[in-house]
């Protein structure tokens, strides 16, 4: 196998040695390990622009490469399987785009607050390029469990009353979810006797009607446990805590999590339940409309009865999880190519505004005292030494015109998720909407209600955001914070990929069409399975 | 009469689970959720079938009659469900211990109830 064939694997062996690596090193050397940490999400990005060249083929809109890895060179569908598509190579180029800011603002101090913060966040990033890496069902469950125990300790990290109780919710909801995941998978595997998605597909239309209702409900119940990772109402309620409870940086990287799961459930729906698959055609997709629906409701209501600034972008992680999930409900449902291509550009676009907003909060209330005096009994609790708190305050430069640039970039946050021109939310969402008006669903009224939230929802973050944006901006004893360049330009460069986005659209536009298309039509994927080369050739067995 | 202890098993173990996890004290939940874990892992490894003197490992070499045999793949995959919650069983107890540190309170909310 040639040396590039491997680079596949790259995205999950970068993060997993530097994060071993940075173990070695004692806690005080946090340079180095921000170093090595800032130098693999760099590779991470390298890597990952590279596979989604190789992914979209030479063109634009013509590509069907798809990029197989047999692990241990085993043959499909015994072994495991990694496998590079349109979709995969998308969400691992955003999750190193989400990685490099999130990294340099806590060097800002952030990663001072407590004891692994660099290992931790590069096991994150291992267990999502795995989840979206992978072909396999339980290879799933592990790389879940990767980012998940990654996401506990990083959850936890700056400790704090509040944070150690959003974290015991955190843990125990999560646990029960992989339980559930767990149930499902092998519920499965026993009716149809293997774990690799794409010969998962090929069976479920050959099942015999009998199979039918087991493979249902284990689908029904490995679904719940995503579904409680994308945050669907009424499994919702951990979420805004928890996101609130975060420390910033890890904020921001938690705003692509809710998104593994909307990808796994688009991924796995569309395979096993799209239309070819007989009698379970569709199965899930009403579910997923209604939940979605009601998803964005709660994250609407959510946003507009916040007080704080945090509580609110954790609703706004709401509104378009469940978004997403309605999309991809009527997409199971029949919907157009090009309402889900719509419903991914809108997902890279939220997903990285609300990463950048996430950023923002701790700035724009810092001289209200609340973290400022967190951070203090952090300091206590964990008994760190003067030398680290000095550091604390006064390093590194402060920025000019600190209101003016915060305004900015918050205004810029708010028009894309409120979805207003000329910014890369409205693309998305005008995206969503024209592609619904071509399809030919069974439940218009449905499809017509969805239309209506959507535009709602994106009133209801525009009043939310707005009022926070006056009380904080407008307000007449505004004492201006002393921002550092380092927390700053991570945001900006945030809003400036959403701005590419926008300025490149129609180039992301084509690339998400074709995206969407192989989602809803995986034919290349699940012949390119089945069809995986080993290097090896299998001996003949004599019989 | 395998099947039916088994499944009894398996019933018992989620329902006592499920009750505790609903339970308010920390340490109700924990053992609410190892109860659950063991429920699951019985679950998978009943996947495989049941069967009764067939080993899971195969001889090397040679042709092997696969009636023979147990499906080894559920074992394989109780093993790893096995040590995964393990491990995330004994990180929820730290964190459990550090909420009780903070709060001075065993209440999953961190707090009891008012009265």
């Amino acid at each position: 196998m040639p040396v590039p064939e491997h680079l596949i694997i790259a995205p999950i062996l970068i993060p997993f040695v530097t994060g071993a690596l940075m173990l070695l090193y004692h806690e005080r050397q946090r340079r180095a390990k921000l170093g090595l940490g800032i130098a693999s999400a760099v590779s991470l990005l390298i890597v990952a622009v590279e596979l989604l060249n190789r992914a979209k083929g030479n063109d634009l809109a013509g590509g069907k490469d798809i990029g197989f890895y047999l692990l241990g060179d085993w043959a499909v569908p015994f072994g495991i399987a990694l496998v590079l598509d349109r979709m995969s190579a998308m969400m691992l180029v955003l999750v190193a785009l989400l990685a490099i800011p999130a990294l340099i603002y806590s060097a800002a101090g952030w990663h001072k607050q407590g004891q692994h913060f660099h290992s931790l966040f590069q096991f994150l990033l291992m267990g999502l390029n795995g989840a979206f890496l992978t072909g396999d069902l339980f290879n799933l469950f592990v790389f879940f469990e990767v980012l998940l125990a990654a996401s506990y300790g990083l959850l936890l990290h700056g400790t704090g009353q509040l944070r150690v109780r959003a974290g015991l919710h955190y843990i125990a909801i999560n646990l029960t979810a992989s339980l559930l995941f767990l149930i499902g998978v092998s519920l499965i595997y026993g009716v149809t006797g293997t774990l690799n998605m794409a010969h998962l597909a090929a069976l479920i239309p050959k099942l015999p009607e009998a199979d039918l209702p087991l493979l249902h409900a284990g689908a029904a119940v490995l679904g719940l446990a995503f579904l409680i990772k994308a945050g669907i109402w009424p499994l919702t309620f951990w979420l805004p805590t928890t996101y609130m409870a975060g420390a910033a940086p890890v904020a921001a990287m938690f705003a692509i999590m809710t998104k593994v799961g909307i990808y796994v459930i688009m991924r796995l729906a569309l395979m096993l339940f799209g239309p070819d698959a007989g009698a379970s055609a569709g199965f899930g997709s009403g579910v997923l409309i209604a939940g979605g629906m009601a998803t964005v409701i709660y994250g609407a209501l959510g946003v507009l009865a916040s007080q704080g600034v945090g509580r609110m972008a954790a609703h706004l992680v709401l509104i378009s999880s469940g978004t997403l999930l309605a999309v991809t409900g009527f997409a199971l449902a029949g919907g157009s190519p090009e309402m889900l291509s719509g419903g991914l550009y809108y997902m890279v676009s939220s997903t990285l505004a609300v990463s950048a907003l996430f950023l923002l909060i701790e700035p724009m209330s810092r001289e209200e005292g609340g973290i400022a005096a967190m951070l203090a009994l952090t300091a206590d609790a964990w008994g760190l030494d003067e030398g680290d708190e000095d550091s604390q305050q006064e390093e590194g430069l402060a920025i000019p015109a600190t209101m003016t640039i915060l305004g900015l970039c918050f205004g810029a946050c708010l028009l894309v998720l409120a979805g207003l021109p000329p910014l890369s939310g409205f693309i998305g969402k005008f995206a969503i909407l024209s592609g619904a008006l071509d399809t030919q669903v069974a439940l218009p009224n449905a499809l017509w209600g969805f239309m209506g939230l959507l535009l709602l929802s994106g009133f209801a973050t525009l009043i939310g955001l707005i009022r926070i944006g006056i009380q904080t901006f407008w307000g007449v004893d505004v004492t201006v914070p002393r921002v550092l360049a380092v927390e700053i330009a991570p945001v900006i460069a945030l809003v400036a990929m959403g701005m590419v986005m926008t300025v490149k659209a129609q180039d992301t536009m084509t690339y998400l069409n074709e995206t969407a298309h192989a989602l809803l039509g995986p034919v290349s994927y699940l012949e390119g399975m089945t069809a995986a080369p080993r290097v090896t050739q299998e001996p003949e067995v004599a019989p | 009469m395998m099947e039916l202890v088994l499944s009894l098993a398996i019933g018992i173990l989620a329902a006592s689970g499920t009750w505790l996890i609903l339970r308010p004290r920390t340490f109700q939940v924990i053992i609410g959720l190892c109860l659950l874990s063991y429920a699951v892992n019985l679950f998978i490894f009943s996947m495989g079938r049941l069967t009764v003197g067939r080993p899971p490992i195969m001889p090397k070499g040679g042709f092997v009659n696969p009636d023979a045999y147990a499906d080894p793949l559920p074992q394989a995959l109780v093993l790893t469900a096995i040590v995964i919650s393990f491990a995330t069983t004994a990180l929820f107890l730290v964190v459990m211990m550090a909420s009780r540190g903070l709060t001075g309170t065993d209440h999953v909310d961190g707090q009891e109830r008012e009265p």
